[in-house]
C-alpha cells in the first residue's frame, strides 16, 4: 500500500496520514469479531486452566480456588508421570519419523509424475485425509482384533493368532496412520512448487543424483518437512482417541493421562498443571524447530 | 507406472519409489475397505463373514440414539462452519491486508489455538464453562448449561484459525495490483472486495469452510469435554460405543461417515474446479 502512495505527488503529508488512519481503523473494524471471540473461548480459558493448575483440592476431590500452592506441579516428578512422558514422547518422535520416511519419497513421487496422474493421485491421497479420524482408527480395531482378518490370515497360513491389539505396537500403526495424511500433503505442497530447473542444474554441474538431492531438493523441500513435522508430532503427544481406541491399561499416553484427572480421579489443579506443561513444551519445541529450521535453509 | 516417457528405461529409484507408493496407497486403503466391507456382513460377529446383508444398515437408522447424534452433529456443525469461516475470513483478510496496532499480539491470538493440542483445548474449555456459569449464577439465579451451545462455541474456538490460515495462504497467493486496478476505476472498498477479492479468494474460503466442517464433524476429545448430559455428537456417540468393543452396527454407522465424506471431497473439488476455472480463464 504504502509504495503505491509515494507515486501519487499531489497527496499531502495530512491526507496521508488520515488515510493510513481510516485504513488501519477498517483493519482494526476486519480483526476485532474474531479477536473478541477468540479472547473470550481461548486466552481467558487458557488463563482460567493457569490459575487452576496452582489451586488447592479439598478431601472429597473439589477444586478450591485458594491456598495457592505449587503441589501439582511437583507431582509432575512422580516416576509414573516421568514414564507416561516418556512413553509419550517416544511414540510421538517415533509417528513423526516413520510417517516422514513413508511420505517424502511418496510425495516425491506423486509431485513427479505428469499432470493428469499427479492430480489422480493427489485425490487419492485427500480422501483418507479428509475421512473421520475416529473411523479410520476404528478400522485397525476391527484389522487387529485376535478374529480379525489379519490374525485369520496368519493363521490359514499356519502361523501364530495375531495379538497386537492394545499394544504399544497397535498405537503406533494406529497414530501413523491416522497422521500419515498431515505429512504427505505439506511435503507435496514444497515438492510441487520446486523450481526444478535447479535440480537440472545441479546434475548439469556433473552433481551425481544424491549430490543434488542432498544439496538441492532437500534443502528446498525443507518448508514441507517442517511443516509436516508440526502437524503431525503435536497431535500425536497431545493423543487420546487412538491410545483409547487401539491402546491398553499399560500404554497410558499423556493425552488420556490428563483426560482421566478430569473425568476419573478429578484431580483438576494436577490435570491443568500437565495441561500447561505439555503446552508449554509443545509450543517451545515448535518455536526452536521453526529457527533450526529457517536458519539451517 | 503408467506414464514412462518411453525413452529412458527406468531406473532402479524409480522403481522403489513406485512400489513404495503403491505400498503406502494400499497401507491407506486397505482398512477402510475391510471396515467397508464388514458393514455389508450380516453376522453378529465381526469377524466372522457369513453372507450379504443391509441389516446393520436398518438397525442403524431404528436406533433413535444414533438419529438424534448426527441430528446434533449437523446442527453444530452448520453454526461453526457458517460463524468460523466469516470469522476466520475477516481474520485473514485483517492480518493480510491491514497494518494496525497490535497486529502482533492479534497474529499470535489467530496462530496459537493451532497449535495447542485437543486435549489441552478440551480442559481449557471445560473449566472455562463451568466457572462462567458458576458466575452467572450467582449474579442472577439461574446459568446456562453444557449442551448444543457449548458445543457450537467450542467448535468455532478451534475452527476459526485453520480458515484464516488457509484464506491467508490464498491471499498470500493474490496479485495486490487487481485490487488497487479496481480503486483506481473508482470502486469503493466494498465494491472491490465484492467484484474483485472474493471472487478470487473463494475458493480458499470454501476450503477453510470444508476444513471446519470436518473439523466439527472429526472431533471426540472437545466435545465429549464440554457435551455435558443432554446432547452427544455422532463422533462422540460411536466413540463410547468402540470403547465398549467392536460392533456390526459401528461398521455400518463408519461407513456411512465415511461415504458422506468422500461426498464432501467430491463436492469440493468441483466446486474448486468452477471456482478457479472463471479467474484462471479470464487472465
Amino acid at each position: 500500500m504504502a509504495d503505491v502512495m509515494t507515486d501519487v505527488e499531489a497527496v499531502t503529508p495530512e491526507l496521508e496520514a488520515a488515510a493510513e488512519r481510516a485504513e488501519s481503523r477498517r483493519g482494526v473494524l476486519l480483526a476485532l469479531p474474531s479477536g473478541f471471540y477468540l479472547v473470550l473461548f481461548f486466552a481467558i480459558p487458557l488463563v482460567i486452566v493457569l490459575v487452576y493448575s496452582f489451586a488447592s483440592r479439598s478431601s472429597t476431590g473439589l477444586t478450591q480456588l485458594r491456598d495457592w500452592s505449587l503441589d501439582a506441579y511437583q507431582r509432575l516428578w512422580d516416576p509414573l508421570v516421568g514414564e507416561i512422558a516418556l512413553r509419550s514422547l517416544i511414540l510421538a518422535v517415533a509417528t513423526t519419523a516413520i510417517c516422514l520416511a513413508v511420505s517424502y519419497p511418496f510425495a516425491y513421487y506423486i509431485a513427479t509424475r505428469g499432470p493428469t496422474m499427479r492430480n489422480v493421485l493427489l485425490v487419492l491421497v485427500m480422501i483418507p485425509f479428509w475421512s473421520n479420524f475416529l473411523v479410520r482408527t476404528y478400522a485397525w480395531r476391527v484389522l487387529l482384533g485376535s478374529d480379525g482378518p489379519i490374525s485369520q490370515i496368519s493363521q490359514a497360513l499356519g502361523g501364530e493368532p495375531i495379538r497386537v491389539l492394545f499394544t504399544n505396537t497397535a498405537v503406533l500403526i494406529g497414530l501413523v496412520y491416522g497422521y500419515l495424511p498431515f505429512m504427505v500433503l505439506p511435503l507435496y505442497a514444497a515438492l510441487e512448487r520446486m523450481d526444478w530447473r535447479l535440480v537440472e542444474a545441479a546434475r548439469d554441474l556433473y552433481a551425481d543424483g544424491w549430490t543434488a538431492f542432498r544439496k538441492v531438493t532437500w534443502p528446498l523441500s525443507r518448508p514441507g518437512v517442517i511443516a509436516g513435522s508440526i502437524l503431525v508430532f503435536i497431535p500425536t503427544l497431545g493423543a487420546y482417541v487412538t491410545p483409547a481406541i487401539l491402546g491398553g491399561a499399560r500404554t497410558t499416553l499423556l493425552g488420556d493421562y490428563i483426560v482421566s484427572q478430569f473425568l476419573a480421579a478429578r484431580n483438576q489443579p494436577f490435570g491443568s498443571a500437565l495441561s500447561v506443561t505439555v503446552m508449554t513444551v509443545m509450543l517451545g519445541a515448535t518455536i526452536l524447530y521453526f529457527r533450526t529450521g529457517a536458519r539451517s535453509l | 507406472m503408467s506414464i514412462s516417457t518411453g525413452v529412458r528405461p527406468k531406473s532402479p529409484i524409480e522403481r522403489l519409489l513406485a512400489a513404495n507408493s503403491w505400498l503406502v496407497f494400499l497401507f491407506f486403503y486397505a482398512p477402510i475397505l475391510v471396515l467397508i466391507g464388514f458393514s455389508f456382513n450380516d453376522n453378529n460377529n465381526v469377524g466372522i463373514w457369513t453372507e450379504p446383508s443391509l441389516r446393520w444398515y436398518g438397525a442403524m437408522l431404528d436406533n433413535s440414539d444414533v438419529v438424534r447424534a448426527i441430528r446434533t452433529s449437523l446442527i453444530v456443525a452448520a453454526v461453526s462452519t457458517v460463524v468460523s469461516t466469516v470469522l476466520g475470513t475477516m481474520a485473514a483478510l485483517a492480518l493480510e491486508r491491514f497494518r494496525f496496532r497490535g497486529q502482533r499480539v492479534y497474529d499470535g491470538l489467530v496462530y496459537l489455538p493451532i497449535i495447542i493440542p485437543d486435549v489441552t483445548m478440551a480442559v481449557m474449555l471445560l473449566l472455562f464453562f463451568a466457572q462462567g456459569f458458576r458466575i452467572i449464577d450467582s449474579l442472577i439465579g439461574w446459568s446456562p448449561s453444557f449442551g448444543i451451545g457449548t458445543i457450537s462455541l467450542s467448535h468455532i474456538a478451534f475452527s476459526i484459525s485453520f480458515v484464516a490460515v488457509v484464506v491467508r495462504a490464498r491471499l498470500g497467493q493474490l496479485d495486490p495490483s487487481l485490487e488497487e486496478a479496481a480503486a483506481d476505476l473508482y470502486a469503493t472498498r466494498w465494491q472491490a472486495f465484492r467484484r474483485v477479492t472474493l471472487p478470487l479468494i473463494l475458493p480458499g474460503v470454501l476450503g477453510g469452510a470444508l476444513l471446519a466442517l470436518t473439523l466439527s464433524l472429526d472431533d471426540v476429545v472437545v466435545t465429549s469435554f464440554v457435551a455435558g448430559p443432554g446432547a452427544t455428537t455422532l463422533p462422540v456417540y460411536v466413540f463410547g460405543l468402540v470403547r465398549r468393543g467392536v460392533t456390526p452396527l459401528i461398521n455400518a454407522v463408519s461407513t456411512a461417515m465415511l461415504v458422506a465424506s468422500m461426498i464432501l471431497v467430491g463436492v469440493s473439488l468441483v466446486f474448486q474446479r468452477t471456482s478457479t476455472a472463471s479467474p484462471e480463464t479470464e487472465s
